[in-house]
Order: structure tokens, then sequence, then C-alpha cells
């Protein structure tokens, strides 16, 4: 693997940049490997990476059935914090959050992790207690909260509505100044590119069509191109989760449902950080390149389909509007959509199975992008030693049938009303 | 540069290009008017900041970029090809500082051969602090235009329609369909992006028929049909939803009506496309200076503006369309320099002009922003030619993409090399040119791949592909990513193609073998207040007003949002602060009388021969023996065995029951009730009405409540848990004796309509009592000390009953929702969350803070609610602990790092107040 | 936004309804904790039709089973549920 550097492309600039490789090989599927990594996104790439880097092992495999990143990975608004009101979350998001930090040196791939701020709105007294509330719960676990007055709201983001008269007035806002953003796709690419340069074979185009069994344990997979051995398999396909787990006949505490985006014409810097709100549901940042990303609500109902929703589009951007009016005459050029696990607590499971050699990791909902860099870690943790992290423990899959989910929000088991 | 037929008297219209004054023709797109003024340079590209001009005369235009407008109007990234001149109009060029045509940002192009596609994956190293600085830098140099940083002043509105066909293009295929099918009585909507129907034709006069396109026109309307010109199909949905776009007033403009936009949602019956196709550019080295323009942009401008956008042009296509252009140019007294026919003889034979055929453009030189040189490929020679313009035809793209998004599949048409629509599962077809291209010949080899653009806006060349294709991004997503190929405004309309076809070549197959990336809505740019339309102003979410809202304002109150309600937080009197006024309201609630509106109470009326049954079903707690006449506390379970609510049942008639829970919950228990009778209950001889705003209610709470309501009623009023009919102000009303302040407090329910003068009569009374109406502060200050508990406080949805001390009230014959859920082992597990009180033994409790056995301690639990003794002051709370049952008379400390507050707290049980409650009870 | 026809209105924008569960996830009322933890926590989520509850809160406010392709979308069965459709 030659070296990314400054360096590298100064020598570029002269033969033409000619000298680059494949930042990762087109790997033909071998017969067995001692792991299989089902889901070529952000999650399965970083677990085969750890599992190279960590855990020692170099005979694994990664398998998708389309392109690496091609999944929610490249779908997401990029948006990285650990913020998060509960411990089980806060911890796991936090210990990702610490690796983001030195990510790009680590995979030396710029990912272009951008700490500018992750600022979620209170517009009441009460919105305030809450912020604080989860501030208080971040701190005393040493992860970063502030709470900033209205002023300071105003100071950091000139554009925020923060008259008296809007509809829903700005009070103040909790900020995670480690939070920021990211480049999806460059985190898919360098964890494949610095996997690859450990021997972790990534195989595109391979989609996995069943399991083989020996008796109750998975031993392979049957896929596209063909059966490949394995001593442990991980599903990690957040979205299809359902899916892939329904051919080794598991029913999961999970539906799928369609999650959209879109991002507005490039525009010169006018949002300064992630500004979320806890009152409304839409997500505001600005791209390197300078397109205003938005989020807004699911779609409430389950869905495969990669396909927005017109009126959950407006709705959104009828929110974002409410919050920075001057965005007015942007326009909006592109919406996607991503299918995300959403799981009956809201948070993820990462562990074991009923079936032997068979693990999940899934049920990201619409938080998975930001945990990458932790989700490989623990879930590689898992397919090494057979045995949760101590940060993934909490997230077992059984935990929903004893009685010990992990709800944020204090939602409930309905996966479609969170 | 003013063309034949370019009368300047006609140009009447006076507007203004970076500060400078020219006039314009009516009708002129700004990019017409600034040729015809000779204004050649209009932009600068993205990435290295490259001189740009006008390249095509449509929607595809991904160079003439400018902003249009002032002030809170100021639409950054305008399409100078998609802006019609009105008089006043103000365009600025963007990307570039001090001036457009001294740019310093071109020291980007310069640095190009470091700068190639995804460096800045492989530098910028070291902590993300520093990146951060790099970034900064880069965040300043890209984003093209500056949005406004005023309120937009105009408004957007949203419309829905339907239709029995939808015709998308108003050229000769959509004007035909469209009228044969208004005709045949179907309702029609025609719509075209363009501001006049038949635009394509007036490319080519001779093809024109203007009669045609006004008799067709008038078919449509006189059939009853809706045309509407500068109305774009942008999306496509489920179910043959097509969103429309309609212009009213041009960008910039000050609209007539101040309706800028209308959005329109239209559910069709079918949809015909007739969408047309997008003329592809050529790819050869410096294809990106002004004066390299679409072969019928040239056409358009000549023959549809009048303009003549250049004198000595050389033409560049690979098929038959681009001799048009030639003749047209030759006719309007243009010297037709060249024309390079990449196909082989007898290609252009017959044409009327000298053809290279096998011949390529290989590249342009320039001076001061403008063509002067085009060099080609002919049979194998290099050939130069003088020229200031080149039209250039590299065969036509379909317009597919409405067609794509509604799910459609397409197919490969090797001899128009391009994808043309087939099936879908919506009910939409496609005719005209969008389904069937004109033959084109293959592409050709390229020699400098370095300046031979592909993405014109972005600065994606031919040898970023390559590289990209080297490193390993070869799926066409992982390019399109890599290179940001396709991700401009223009959204690839141009690049698409030409991106596959060096893909293909690169790997050695077919283009439909690379595949296609996939269409998203919307087609051409959406102004984001459109899709806000009048939800920007109120985020979409209505507030909802109280029965009583009025009565309250009259008072001045401090208001309190509470999901979509504003409700009275305290009634300030005589420059009262919050806190005081709150005080004053609680203590007279403590020590004499008060009243509170509590109409947003969630409120049922549950009635039929099995309302207990069914009451058993939805509450956790028994209902079956409570007495008509009487009412008890009540909970309820999510089908997982957490309490999600709260609330009381009044058995209000034999067969006859009230049930309140929260305010907050009210939408989620309404749609449980609904479920739980509809779907789990169908036989169940019961009817359960959401009686949330048919009844106002009014607590009147306090030692001196009773004789309040004695003097109200004229009865005796019911004891604690009763109920009774009774009239206020000849108003009939439901007297509910419940206690939510800890004193003996009485609701009133009224239907809501009718609720003033009901307030007023209570008013009335407490006030000569020496009592006052109180609000949410006042409340909270009062339920807290009691000990009571609110949802979404200490009921978080994560609590069972045992956790809320509520388990000895659970019915002991099951039956209930969640019941179920109880049986879970973690729910009996130690170290549970449990509901205690807290008193202050050092400082004031601050609400939300963490608790912990001492600081840097593990937390162990949080304080939900926060207040003080209302009479004798000290700092109380209501608080989550784990194992907290066990735990009365333990010091913690309650810390709140964000606020810099702290304070020694002592575990207790939740009742501040007359925990026997002796104060209500008779 | 789908076109959803209601059994009592006829065809109407899915604004107008709400997704209530699929009706795998449904919790009988005398199921024992084992089944009702099994409804609720495993849900078969197939990539293609599946029963669905939904209501037309905001028109006639019934409730219906609607059989929907869950990729395509394809509405393929509406059946009205609740006392309505007693016998």
């Amino acid at each position: 693997m030659s070296r990314y550097s400054a360096f590298g492309l100064l020598r570029g600039a002269l033969n033409g940049q000619k000298h680059w490789q494949p930042a990762w090989r087109d790997a033909e599927p071998k017969a067995h490997y001692d792991i299989i990594v089902i889901g070529g996104g952000g999650h399965g790439l970083a677990t085969a990476y750890y599992l190279a880097k960590v855990h020692g092992l170099r005979n694994i495999a990664v398998l998708e059935k389309g392109w690496i990143g091609g999944g929610n990975t490249g779908r997401n608004t990029t948006i990285v914090r650990s913020n998060y009101r509960l411990q089980p979350l806060h911890d796991l998001f936090e210990f990702g959050l610490k690796m983001w930090h030195n990510l790009s040196d680590e995979l030396n791939y710029n990912v272009m992790f951008s700490p500018r701020g992750a600022m979620l709105l209170g517009h009441s007294d009460a919105d305030m207690v809450r912020l604080a509330e989860r501030g208080d719960a971040l701190r005393c676990d040493g992860i970063d909260a502030e709470l900033m007055t209205r002023d300071a709201v105003a100071k950091l983001e000139p554009l925020l509505d923060v008259s008296r008269s809007a509809r829903f007035p700005i009070e103040g806002a909790l900020i995670q100044r480690r939070g920021g953003t990211a480049r999806h796709d460059a985190v898919a690419w360098g964890y494949a590119r610095a996997a690859d340069s450990l021997g972790v074979d990534i195989i595109q185009k391979c989609e996995v069509t069943g399991f083989v069994r020996d008796g109750d344990a998975v031993v392979g997979v049957e896929t596209t191109r063909g059966r490949i051995g394995a001593g442990r398999t991980g599903i990690c396909v957040a979205g299809n989760s359902g899916h892939v787990a329904g051919l080794a006949g598991l029913r999961l505490p999970i539906e799928s449902q369609t999650l959209q985006a879109m991002v507005t014409e490039g525009v010169k810097p006018m949002i300064n950080s992630v500004i979320m709100s806890q009152s409304l549901h839409c997500y505001i940042s600005q791209s390197d390149k300078g397109g205003i990303v938005f989020g807004g609500d699911p779609d409430n109902w389950p869905s495969y389909a990669q396909r927005g929703n017109p009126m959950v589009m407006e709705g959104a951007v009828a929110q974002g509007l409410a919050l920075v009016p001057a965005l007015s005459r942007l326009r909006m050029v592109r919406t996607w959509s991503g299918v995300t696990d959403m799981s009956c607590d809201g948070a993820p499971i990462i562990g074991a199975t009923p079936v032997p050699n068979l693990y999940l990791n899934g049920g990201w909902c619409y938080g998975g992008f930001k945990a990458t860099p932790a989700s490989g870690w623990t879930y590689a943790h898992t397919l090494a030693t057979g045995q949760p992290h101590a940060l993934n423990a909490p997230f077992a899959l059984d935990r929903f049938e004893r009685g010990a989910t992990i709800d944020e929000t204090g939602t409930g088991p309905m996966p479609c009303s969170r | 540069m003013t063309g034949p037929g370019r009368d300047s008297s006609d140009a009447t219209i006076g507007f203004r290009f970076d500060d400078k004054p020219y006039r314009a023709r009516p009708g002129d797109t700004l990019a017409a008017a600034l040729l015809a003024n000779g204004v050649g340079l209009v932009g600068r590209s993205f990435k290295y900041h490259r001189p740009r001009g006008i390249m095509t005369a449509g929607v595809e235009e991904p160079n003439a970029l400018v902003t249009v407008g002032e002030g809170g109007r100021r639409e950054p990234n305008t399409r100078a090809t998609d802006v019609f001149v009105y008089e006043g109009l103000v365009a600025t060029s963007q990307n570039r500082w001090p001036s457009l045509s001294f740019d310093v940002g071109a020291v980007f192009g310069m640095a190009s051969p470091l700068l190639s596609a995804g460096f800045y994956y492989k530098t910028f190293f070291g902590p993300a602090k520093r990146w951060m600085i790099y970034e900064a830098l880069i965040r300043k140099a890209a984003g093209l235009g500056t949005a406004p940083t005023q309120a937009d002043p105009d408004r957007f509105s949203q419309r829905a329609a339907f239709c029995d066909l939808l015709v998308v293009g108003a050229g000769p295929a959509g004007l035909s369909a469209a009228a044969d099918a208004a005709e045949a009585g179907k309702r029609v909507i025609l719509v075209e992006q363009d501001s006049i129907l038949g635009a394509s034709l007036r490319r080519d006069p001779q093809a024109l028929d203007a009669a045609w396109i006004d008799t067709t026109a008038a078919r449509i309307t006189a059939a009853g049909g809706r045309i509407l010109t500068r109305t774009t199909a942008s999306g496509y949905w489920e179910h043959d939803l097509v969103t429309l776009t309609q212009r009213l007033a041009e960008p910039g403009q000050i609209p007539v009506n101040g309706t800028a936009q209308r959005l329109w949602h239209v559910r069709a019956g079918q949809v015909i496309l007739a969408t047309g196709s997008i003329e592809r550019p050529l790819a050869f080295d410096h294809n990106d200076r002004p004066g390299v323009m679409l072969s019928q942009a040239v056409r358009t401008y000549l023959q549809r503006f009048g303009v003549l956008p250049g004198k000595r042009v050389v033409i560049a296509t690979n098929n038959d369309d681009a001799y048009q252009t030639a003749a047209a140019l030759k006719a309007a007294g243009a010297q037709i320099v060249a024309i390079l026919d990449a196909r082989p003889a007898p290609a252009g034979t017959g044409s009327g002009f000298a053809v290279h055929n096998n011949a390529v453009p290989l590249a342009t030189k320039g001076a001061r922003h403008c063509l002067k040189q085009v060099t080609g490929l002919v049979d194998g020679q290099t050939r130069r030619w003088d020229a200031d313009l080149i039209a250039v035809s590299g065969g036509f793209t379909p317009v597919v993409h409405l067609h794509m998004q509604a799910g459609g599949a397409l197919d490969w048409d090797a001899a128009a090399q391009a994808f043309v629509p087939t099936a879908s599962r919506q009910n939409v077809t496609t005719i005209g040119g969008a389904a069937n291209p004109a033959p084109i010949a293959a592409s050709a080899p390229v020699s400098h791949p370095k300046k031979s653009f592909v993405d014109f806006q972005n600065d994606v060349t031919l040898a970023d592909i390559d590289l990209a294709w080297a490193e390993g991004y070869r799926s066409v997503e992982h390019l399109k990513r890599y290179t940001t190929l396709g991700m401009a405004t223009d959204q690839g309309k141009l690049s698409n193609m030409a991106a596959l076809s060096r893909l293909a070549e690169k790997q050695g197959v077919a283009i439909p073998e690379i595949g296609l990336t996939t269409f998203r809505p919307p087609y051409t740019p959406v102004t984001m207040g459109l899709l806000a339309g009048a939800g920007a102003r109120d985020a979409g979410a209505h507030i909802r007003r109280l029965a009583l809202y009025d009565v309250h304002a009259a008072r001045g109150p401090i208001w309190q949002p509470l999901g979509l309600w504003v409700r009275p937080r305290a009634y300030p009197t005589g420059g009262e602060t919050l806190a005081q006024a709150a005080l004053r309201e609680a203590r007279a609630v403590r020590t004499n009388v008060g009243m509170t509106d509590v109409s947003t109470l969630a409120k049922f009326e549950v009635s039929g021969p099995d309302a207990a049954a069914f009451l058993e079903i939805i509450c956790a707690t028994t209902i079956g023996k409570l007495a008509v006449g009487r009412g008890r506390y009540t909970f309820m379970l999510r089908e997982d065995g957490f309490v999600f609510d709260d609330g009381t049942v009044w058995r209000i008639g034999d067969n006859r029951y009230l049930l309140t829970s929260s305010t907050g919950g009210a939408d989620r228990m309404a749609a449980h009730i609904s479920y739980v009778r509809h779907y789990l209950c169908p036989h169940l001889r019961v009817s359960a009405v959401n009686v949330q705003e048919h009844h106002a209610a009014i607590a009147v709470a306090g030692p001196q409540a009773k004789t309040v309501l004695a003097a109200l009623i004229g009865v005796e009023p019911p004891r604690h848990m009763s109920t009774i009919a009774a009239m206020i102000a000849d108003v009939p009303v439901i007297v509910a004796a419940a206690s939510y302040s800890g004193e003996r407090a009485f609701e009133i329910y009224v239907e809501a309509t009718r609720a003033p003068p009901v307030w007023a009569a209570c008013d009335q009374h407490v006030t000569a009592h020496g009592g006052c109406p109180y609000g949410m502060e006042a409340m909270e200050f009062l339920r807290i000390e009691k000990g009571h508990l609110v949802v979404g406080g200490e009921i978080d949805g994560r609590l069972s009953p045992h956790d809320l001390g509520l388990d000895r009230m659970l019915n002991k014959a099951g039956g209930y929702v969640g019941v179920q859920g109880l049986a879970r082992p973690a729910l009996a597990a130690p170290g549970r969350r449990q509901l205690v009180g807290l008193e202050a033994v050092e400082g004031s409790i601050p609400e939300g803070s963490m608790l912990v056995t001492h600081d840097g301690a593990p937390v162990q639990g949080h304080v939900t609610a926060a207040a003080f003794r209302i009479m004798t002051g000290g700092s109380i709370a209501l608080g989550q602990l784990a194992g907290g049952f066990a735990r009365h008379g333990e010091d913690l400390v309650a810390t709140s790092p964000t606020r810099g507050q702290r304070a020694r707290v002592r575990v207790v049980a939740p009742h501040f107040y007359d925990p026997a409650g002796d104060r209500y009870r008779d | 936004m789908l076109l959803i026809p209601c059994p009592f209105c006829g065809a109407r924008a899915q604004t107008e309804f709400v997704f209530e569960r699929s009706v795998d996830s449904v919790v009988a009322l005398d199921a024992t904790p084992e089944a009702a933890m099994a409804a609720l926590f495993t849900r078969t989520n197939p990539r293609g039709p599946d029963d669905e509850i939904w209501r037309h809160t905001y028109g006639c406010r019934a409730w219906m089973i609607v059989t929907r392709h869950r990729v395509t979308h394809v509405i393929s069965a509406v059946r009205p549920v609740g006392p309505v459709a007693l016998p």
C-alpha cells in the first residue's frame, strides 16, 4: 500500500498522479475464512480492520452484495457525536468519538472528521432542564457537554432565528464541542484500504443467499459467487438485518424503515456547527462543498424502499426554515433515502444470536454512522473471542425478552413509532 | 454580437450584471440577453475557478450560474439559461474575487496537477483540529454563491390537484397527447418548464408551425384542460404522485401578488412524459472555455432569441442534428469554418457543407476568456482553425429522470448510445424524443484527458475518472462519490453519459454493464421556501389554543408551551417575576383557594355494557368495583410492562365512565384506546370516545375549595374521589373531587364552548374568597411537594409499576395490557431505578441533576423534578435512584456540572406534604 | 406518499392514515408471557408483502389491514377490522 501524504500528491503532480494503486484489491472469494463479515458498509469494514489489526487475524472476508459503503454508510447526514442520555449508549458512542479524533491518522486516509460542535437547541425552560439533565449525565461520565445561552447560540450561528416571536423560540442549547461531521464515503474507503493492507479480502458483488449449517451451527454462507466456509459469521447489514437473519431462520426485534435526507446547492459558509433541536425533528449542517445537509423524520411505516416521501421532506424543510429563515432561497438539489434497522428500543444490537457461530450487529436505527469505529471495535472483539466487549455487553439480542431494554426516548417496543 | 433581426430598439428591458447596465428583449433568458450584449464570461467553476461562459440554453446549464435578486430575494446559483429577464433584474457573478475577469481563486487551477480527484483524502493528516484549519480554507473556496441573510419577503403556496392525465413537456409530442386526451373527456394537466409552449420548435423555425402550437393549446383549454408554463415536474413519487414547481415570479423578481412560487401535489391517473432529450457535449482539451457551446443551444440563441453567439464557427458532431445548426448559422451570416463529423463518409454528404469525416476536436485555445482557435484530428492529421465559437453535439440523452423516479426500468439503445425508458410499475409512459433518441457514432479517443472536462461545474476531467478507476473506485457510484462527478447543481445532466462511457472503455465492457446511478427527485433544484410553504412560519406546527385562551390572555400571563399547546405558566401582577407569582399562587392554594385551567388533559368517555371490562384492559388497576359516582387513580402499561401514562377514571353513570390521562400523552393514549377497542376487542359492547377538546376543565383547589364549590353549585360538593353532575352559571358541568395539589380540590368538566362563563363564575367566587388563578409553575410546585407523578418526568417510559411504587394497585386478576411484560426477569432485577423523594441537607437541588454518592462517583440516579416547600421553604425534589426504596435516610450529592450547581441531599419518601391525605379526605 | 384505498372512503392520501403496527406484532390479550414477548420482539419484517394495521385517523377513523409490499409499495388488499367488520 503506498502511503498517502502531501509528498505523495506532490510526486503525483509531476507524474500525472499515475503512481497510485487501487485502494483495495478486488478479491476473489476463497473456500474458507476464519471469520466472514456480511456487509461491506463502514461497520463491516471497520470490524474486519480491527479483527486484523487488534486481534491479529488474517483470514477474514467482507462480503458485500453491491459496492462497499453503498448502504447507510453513504446515505446518512454524517453527524458524529456521543451525547446520548443513557449510559450504555453514551459509553459506546464516546468510545467511538475518541477514535474519530485520530481516525484519519489511524487509517492513513483523511475521513475529514471535523469537530465543529454538535448543538441541541432548547425551545423552552423545560427543554433546557432536559438538556441540562442530559449534559449532567454526560459530564458525570467524563463526556463533554456544555450549556449555551441564547446569546452564545446566536453568536455561534448568526442566521438562527433567535427572536422571541419564533414559533419555537430558542432559549439556549447543549453543545458537544467534540462532535461534528465526517466524510461518510471516506470512512468506508479508509477502513477498506486499511483492512485490505492487512490481508482482509473485500469481496464486492457477492450477495449472501443462505447459510450453510452443520446441525444448528452456521459453518459458511451461500453466495451469488458460490459457497464460502467460515468459522464464525457476523451479520453487519443494518437496514437489511431482518432479511439476512431471516435466511438463518431468525426473527429480530427490528423493522426496516425509510429515512430520507437532502442537500441544497452549494453556497459559501453559512452554518458553522451541527444544529439539532429538542422539539423539532430536523438536523442541519453544511458540507465542505457548501451544501446544506438536512435530515428529518422517518416515514413511520415499514419499508425497504430507498425512496423518500415528499410530505416528510417538506415537513423537514419547514422546520429547518423556521430555525434558519435565510435558507429560504437556497435550492434543494438532491434527496436520498436509506433503509434503517429500527429496533424495538431504539438501541443497536451487537452480539451473539441463538444460532451457534452466527453473530449480529444491527438495529442502529438512524444513529449508526457515528458509531462506526466503536461498532467495529466491539464487534471485532465479539467475533474474535466469542464474548462481548464490556461496551457492547448491554446491547445483547436477548435484552428484549429479559426486559433490559435501552430506551433512550422511553418510547417502547414499536419500531415505527420512534 | 447582436444577430440578424436582433433590432436593439426591441431591447426595452433594463437589467444589470456585475453592476453594469444592459438591455434585453422581452422573452429573453438572462443567458440570451448576456450573449446579445456580447458578454461571454459569466461564471467561475467550483474547484479550479476556471472562467466559464454559457454552454447550453436549458436547465442542464453547468457553467453560467449567477446570483439573481437582492436582499431576502437573492437566489444564488441561478442558471442564466433558466431565468427570464425582467425590468430591474440584478445579476452578479459568483465564486470569484475580486472580479469575474480577474479571480485570485484561479490559483487553484494552476495547482490542478496536485488537486486531482480525491486529493483531500490523501493529505491533511494530524489531529482533527489541524484538519479543521485546512477545512476552513476549503470551505471558503468552495460553495459557489452566497445565501441571503435576510428573511424571505415573499410567500410560497402549495396546492393539491387530481387529474386523469398529466403530460410533462409541451413539445409537439406532449401538446398532441394532451389535446387528444382532453378532447376524449379526460381531466388533463400539461406542464412546461419553459415560459412558452413548443419551445423546442422555436429553435427550428423551418419546422415551426406557430399556428399549430396555438391551435393545439386552444384545443386543450377548450376541452377543460389546464396548461401550466414555467412549471417543472420535479418529483415522481409513489402511486403516481407528481410534484410540480410553478414559478409565478422569476428568481429575484418581486411577485405581482406576493406569491413567488407554487408547489403542486398532483395525483394523476396516468402520466405521459414528453420530456425530450438533452444534448451531450464532447470531451476534448479545454472543452470548457467560453465559446464552446452545445449545437442545439447555438440554434436556440440564434433562432428563438435572435442572437448570433459566434461569427466564425467550428461544428463538431457525431450525428445529423448539428447540420441544422450549420445551416442556420450560415443563413444568419456566420462563417462555418469547419464541420468535424466523427462518422465516416458518407455522413454529412449532401448537407451542402464541406465536411471532415472521421474528424474530432482535440483542443481549443483562447485569449482574454474568448475562444480563438480549435484544433482537430481529421483522419489522423492534426488541423487548426481560427474560430470564436465551437458548436458541439455528442448525441442526445433522453430525459428519463421522472421515469426512473417512478421506479421504471431502462433499456440500452446501442444506435443512440443512450438509455431509453421501458416498463414501470407506475402508470407512466414516455413519448417523443425522450423515447426515441437520434442515432450517433461511438465516442472518439481523447488525447488530453487532464483538461477534458466531463463535469464542468465540479471540474471533473477524464483524467480524474481514469485516476478513480486506477485506484479501484470502479463502481459508478464510487466514481461519482470519489470524483464528485454529477454532484453539482446540474445534477450530472451533461456529465453522466460521458463518465459511463469512459468507465466502460476502461473496463472493456459495454455501457449497460456499468449500470447507471439512480435518479432521485428533484429533476431540477427546488427552492427550499417552496418546499416549506406556509410551514416556514410555524415549522408546520400550529398552536393548539385552549378553549379559555382569550380569558387567560386578558390577564397577560406568562405562557408556557406544552406540546403544541400553550398554557398559562403564571399570572404575575404588579411587576412580579415568574418565581414570585408562582409562589404567591401556590401559597394561595395551600392557605386559601386557587383555580387553574386543566383543559388539556386527555379525556375519554367510555360507555356501554362492557365499559368496565374494556377499562380493565386499558388500565392496570381494577375498575369494575367502582360505584357510580366514584372515581380512582389509575395508570396504564405498554405491552412491554412499563408504565406509560396515568390518570383518573370516574364512573359517571351505570355504564358510563370518564377517563382522564396526561396532556403530553393524549394523542398516544387516543390511538392506544382506539387500537385496543377496534383491533383487540371488537366484540365488546363499548364505545370509547375521545372528548379531550370537547370538555374544558377547571380545577379549584385549596382549604376553601369546598366552600367555593358549594357556593358555585348550590348543593353539597362531592366527597373526595366522588363525582356529581351540577350546574354552574346555568351551564351543566361534571364536578369531580380529586386532588393533584395535595389540598381539597374539585375538577369541573364543561363543554368547551360554554367554558368561559363557568370560568368567570369560578373566578368570581375564588376571588371573593381571597384566592386567585394559578398557572403551571405553581401546579408543578404543588404536585412535587405532594409527590404526584408526571408523565415525561417520573413516568419516563422506562420504569415498571414496582419502580414507581404502584405495584400494590395492580389488578390481581391480570387481563390488562402489559401484564405479560411484567413477567420479564430484568424487571425484578436488583439495582433498578426507583422513585424517591430528596430533601436538601445543604444547597438547593438542581432539577435534572445527577445523583452520586460523592463527586466523581458513578451516577446512580437523577432528579426528575425539583421545587421547595411552599410554606416553609427548603429545597425538595423527586428522583429516580438505583435501589432507591431501600435507601431512605442515605445522604447523596445531586450534582449539575453543566450549571456548576450541587446540593447534598437525603433520600426520603416521595411525599413531603400531608402524606396521609388528611387535608382532602372527609 | 402512498395512495391507500380505504374500504369506506375510497383511495386517500397516506397522510390521512397512521400506521399502527405489523399484524405479526399483535399481542393477544390472553397471550402467555412467552407468546407476548415473541410477538413484540421477533418481527417477520419481510422484504416483500406483509399485513399491516393502519387507521384512517384523519378521515373516517376506521381500522384496516393493508397488505402492502415493502419494496414496491404495491397494495394488494385492504380489509376493514373492528366492530364495523363483524358479521
